[in-house]
């Protein structure tokens, strides 16, 4: 006679030894974080369905470029070359000062300031956790991306990469829940923490004691402190101020100036390069 | 037979990645069914000769990786969701379809709860009730998902087997 449970207890061990090797697995992967090439290996699998899934609203740009108007590109075109004259105008300013700052630091035999090198990557536009505040970008280990890697763009800093694959990274952006972010107030130089809430315009920043001199509207910048981001990046300005005399610190909350949801183009920083000051070519 | 409709179940586990990953309006991300989950407890139901804990232990890893999450954190209570269908399948079979639907808002429930769990080890454990929509979500859709995978494996096992 046919047994009536052919699998029965070959099925419990199997979903006890799955079980166990997922708890090893977190371990792992939370205590000493070993498990990069595991999720190395994952990711590749997942990559083409995340190009696939991005196609659509690649598509979509792409024909909205291509079947714009001939109006409507000159006017962008103006748009950018009075834009581009703008800023070539303060770079100029920029350019003499950054002259200047190497020579008097030569004078004063102090350390060299380091320059920064990016590269501009895109957002690969695909849901991750409603949660987690983590996007996907196209460029990878291909293109010299480390983990722990600065992400801007043009209004602040966005982020950091946390994991890296051949041709895409996964970003952290600073409103994470688990991102913390050290910063200065601009205006004054007070050192803070920014803390990252989970929603996507709001970050916090705890431990500011009563009498600290901080305003609502002050900005906030990269301090530089930790190594991880470059120094003088604006981050967040302050929206709220609670001065409440049965809390121990004061409750500050900061809207980042990232346009974190909604940018598409983004900037990789490689910050403590040699600095080279650009040959002005006019 | 079984071995076209095995085909055919990876496929649409594929599909449901697809799903899972596809960018919504940030008011309905919260509502997103767990498409994966779904897809992996009728295949567990219709072949549990092929499509069972394991295959549902490497699409939790997968999760794992697209939600960016601890390896091994969905992977964990997916492997758990299937192992009770598994062990239930002849059971959930004969259910009428608002039984299976009531089965699955529990069973996702306790998964969601499990990867809560290790996240809020890990401190970063959302502060909403709208977190465990997901399970209320896909139990609205299982009849859908049941309809559609029933008719997908019926139409490819005939083509095959005949």
């Amino acid at each position: 006679m046919q047994p009536l449970f052919l699998q029965g207890p070959s099925v419990t061990l199997r979903t006890l030894a799955l079980v166990i090797a997922s708890i090893g697995l977190m371990t792992l992967d939370h205590r000493w974080g070993q498990m990069e090439v595991v999720r190395n290996t994952l990711s590749y699998a997942l990559y083409p369905l995340q190009v696939t899934i991005d196609l659509p609203i690649r598509l979509y740009h792409w024909t909205d470029e291509t079947i714009s108007s001939h109006q409507t590109l000159l006017d962008e075109k103006r748009r950018l070359e009075d834009l581009n004259l703008e800023n070539r105008v303060r770079l100029q300013k920029l350019d003499i000062l950054e002259k200047e700052n190497v020579r008097l630091r030569e004078l004063l035999s102090a350390t060299a300031k380091t320059g920064e090198v990016v590269l501009i990557a895109e957002i690969i536009n695909v849901d991750v956790d409603p949660y987690r505040q983590l996007t996907i970008i196209n460029k990878g280990t291909n293109d010299k991306v480390y983990i722990s890697q600065p992400l801007i763009d043009a209004q602040g800093v966005m982020g950091q990469i946390i994991h890296t694959n051949s041709n895409s990274a996964t970003a952290m952006l600073i409103t994470d829940a688990s991102h913390a972010l050290p910063v200065q107030v601009d205006r004054t130089g007070l050192r803070a923490v920014a803390f990252g809430t989970g929603k996507i315009d709001q970050l916090d920043l705890r431990h500011i004691p009563h009498n600290a001199d901080i305003r609502k509207g002050d900005t906030l910048i990269t301090s530089g402190l930790g190594g991880r981001f470059p120094a003088n990046y604006p981050v967040a300005i302050i929206t709220h101020i609670e001065r409440s005399p049965d809390e121990a610190f004061v409750t500050v909350r900061a809207e980042p100036l990232a346009l974190l949801d909604r940018s598409r183009e983004v900037l990789l920083v490689w910050h403590n390069q040699p600095l080279t000051i650009p040959a002005s070519d006019e | 037979m079984n071995k076209s409709n095995t085909r055919i179940g990876i496929l649409t586990i594929i599909a449901a990645f697809m799903l899972a990953m596809m960018p919504l309006p940030e008011w309905a991300q919260a509502f997103r069914p767990d498409w994966v989950t779904l897809v992996l407890i009728y295949w567990t139901m219709a072949l549990p000769g092929s499509i069972g804990v394991t295959i549902a232990w490497c699409a939790g890893l997968m999760l794992d990786i697209t939600h960016g999450a601890l390896l091994g954190q969905h992977a964990l209570g997916l492997v758990l969701v299937i192992y009770i269908i598994h062990s239930q399948h002849q059971r959930l079979r004969v259910a009428s379809l608002l039984q299976q639907a009531i089965v699955i808002f529990f069973l996702i429930l306790v998964k969601q709860a499990l990867v809560l769990w290790v996240s809020g080890i890990m401190g970063h454990a959302p502060d909403t009730w709208l977190y465990f929509m997901p399970s209320l979500s896909s139990a609205l859709f299982w009849p859908w998902v049941y309809i559609i995978l029933r008719d997908l494996r019926r139409k490819f096992s005939y083509k095959t087997s005949y």
